[in-house]
């Protein structure tokens, strides 16, 4: 084992494959952890050994899920009402400032372990995108399709980017335990708290780019839809979609 | 001595109580293969020490097939309507955000005093897993903390966790599975194969080569494989481990902590990340969602190329103190 024959990297194109070709991952995974044990010289019942061990070894990495009852009981009782009644209350001016407030949401949010509270379906869709639209729309105007899109994209980059930058300041998210998990099989024992207090420069840095990129969306949401008013469209834009409930 | 063995019981138990829950779901059009997903997974928290590694191996996959072929279905336990949330949101207000709260509070509390604490040289808590068992036990104290505020029924918080549960669906083991698939590459030797051809076709013979070799092969990987959890064992067992902290004594929580965010970034990139990238861009109903990279990616791409270059930065100005 691991004499280091190319023949081995086969598993790596059976997930670059299997993931283009949108086969379910959990299949891909399987596939490319069998295909590498046998070109790597295990047996079929050896790979799945190996497999098997390996899956009862890293079962702290789903053990996250145990807060689910907790978040769902929160839920039930109104938490997102309340998240949204508090971001409500921030009058913010431009669609950059709203987000990047939801950019600070987000990521201390995610840094203190609840990245479960925001995402795309829950708040970005029935919340951050309108408001930052709306936003837009008070200080500029009618605004055109392509704004419109711009503004709706942003505000899905931000969710990503916010808990990207903040969940491993957290100590008990599965990135970190798994890297916990691959240095112990190396030999080299870390505490979470180590791997997370060293998330957070670059946390900062993440923050320090993506909110000046935020700030800068607005002058160029100013100077596209300004532009846009010289030159008005020969054929009349079709009236804005408003988001199906 | 409270061991991370406590939680695998405690996981297993809930996972169960998610199978039999669903299999009495007359909703779920698939709730037979929801009942035999989570019921797996139960197995595997509460008997996976039993089933040798091979009946392990099995186990795998059964999970594979009942969930990742032909997939699970979405239960309907009942919930609240959105007007009694809206109630329940002005009735208790901002306290159930304290409640939120009380997860990470108790978990830090557990990560930092109760582990010190021993009774006659035994520790309190499994010293490697301290920062799991907190997590659990702070999960139990926000269930009593919410239960006494608000009053669920007895199932609630079992029905609610299976609603969040179902949403998420086979993915739930999607991390896990990826940590196993790293072993075995492990296992194979491919992270040697991958160092080895880094090691003859890049120039690692600095620190600074060799960080930018190992944040760009994270990001470069994780944009392949869509998830920086299966790009990070190959690409430091490949450089990482051998050359960043074996052959220049960087500290290994430093490289490891923002080689995964330097990974990250390749997320942000990649289309293959479909529930950070994709789902969005459909949710939110735009235009070129179909086109491989979306107005989502394009909004992401100089966030993700700046924070690259800050990781590559910090690692060679942090890890080598």
């Amino acid at each position: 084992m691991g004499e280091g024959s190319i023949l081995t990297l086969l598993g790596i194109a059976v997930v670059v494959v299997g993931f283009m070709a949108r086969i379910n991952p959990l299949v891909v995974i399987l596939a490319a952890a069998l295909v590498t044990g046998i070109t790597g010289g295990l047996t079929l019942p050896e790979t799945l050994a190996a497999l098997g061990k390996a899956f009862n070894d890293n079962r702290y990495v789903s053990a996250v899920w145990l807060v689910l009852p907790v978040i769902g009981l929160l839920e039930r009782s109104g938490l997102q009402e309340r998240a949204r009644a508090l971001i409500g209350r921030i009058r913010a001016a431009t669609a950059g400032r709203l987000l990047l407030i939801y950019l600070v949401f987000r990521q201390i949010g995610a840094a203190v372990g609840l990245k479960d509270i925001a995402g795309h379906p829950q708040m970005v869709r029935p919340l951050v995108a309108p408001m930052a639209e709306a936003a837009a729309e008070n200080r500029l105007g009618p605004i055109s399709e392509r704004t419109r899109f711009r503004i709706r994209s942003h505000s899905a980059a931000v969710d990503n980017i916010g808990l990207f930058f903040g969940e491993d300041i957290f100590i008990a998210i599965a990135s970190i335990l798994l890297i916990k998990g691959f240095l112990e099989q190396n030999g080299i024992v870390v505490e979470p708290l180590q791997l997370s207090v060293w998330a957070i420069p670059t946390a900062l840095a993440a923050f320090a780019i993506h909110g000046t990129r935020l700030l800068l969306l607005d002058r160029r949401l100013k100077r596209e839809t300004a532009a846009e008013a010289e030159t008005p469209p020969t054929a009349p834009e079709p009236a804005a979609p408003e988001l199906a409930r | 001595m409270i061991t991370i063995q406590w939680l695998y019981v405690l996981a297993g138990l809930v996972f169960g109580a998610f199978a039999v829950l669903s299999a009495r779901d007359p909703a779920n059009p698939k709730r037979l293969r929801n009942t035999g997903f989570w019921g797996l997974l139960s197995l595997s928290f509460l008997f996976g020490d039993l089933l040798g590694d091979f009946g392990n191996g099995l186990l795998v996959v059964a999970l594979v097939v009942v969930g990742g072929i032909g997939g699970l279905g979405l239960g309907r336990p009942a919930t609240t309507t959105p007007e009694q949330r809206r109630e329940g949101s002005s009735r208790w207000g901002n306290k159930l955000f304290l409640c939120a709260l009380t997860i990470p509070a108790v978990t830090l509390f557990g990560a930092l005093v109760l582990k010190e604490i021993e009774f006659g040289g035994v520790p309190l808590l499994e010293p490697k897993q301290a920062t799991l068992i907190s997590l659990g036990m702070g999960v139990l104290v926000a269930l009593a903390v919410t239960s006494a505020l608000t009053r669920p029924p007895p199932l609630a918080p079992l029905q609610e966790g299976r609603r969040l549960i179902d949403t998420v669906g086979w993915a739930a083991i999607l991390p896990q599975m990826l940590a196993s698939l790293g072993a075995v590459f492990a296992l194979a030797g491919v992270g040697e194969v991958i160092g080895g051809l880094a090691g003859d076709y890049l120039p690692l013979g600095t620190r600074l080569a060799a960080v930018v070799a190992y944040c760009l092969g994270m990001a470069m990987f994780t944009f392949i494989m869509g998830n920086a959890f299966a790009a990070f064992p190959v690409m430091t067992a490949a450089i990482g481990l051998p050359i960043l902290i074996g052959r220049f004594g960087g500290d290994p929580a430093v490289v490891c902590a923002i080689g995964m965010l330097a990974g990250f970034c390749g997320t942000l990139t990649t289309p293959m990340a479909a529930n950070f990238n994709v789902v969005p861009a459909n949710l939110l109903e735009l235009p070129d969602r179909h086109a491989p990279f979306n107005g989502v990616i394009r909004a992401q791409v100089p966030t993700a190329a700046l924070v690259l270059l800050a990781n590559m930065v910090l690692m060679f100005l942090l890890a080598f103190r």
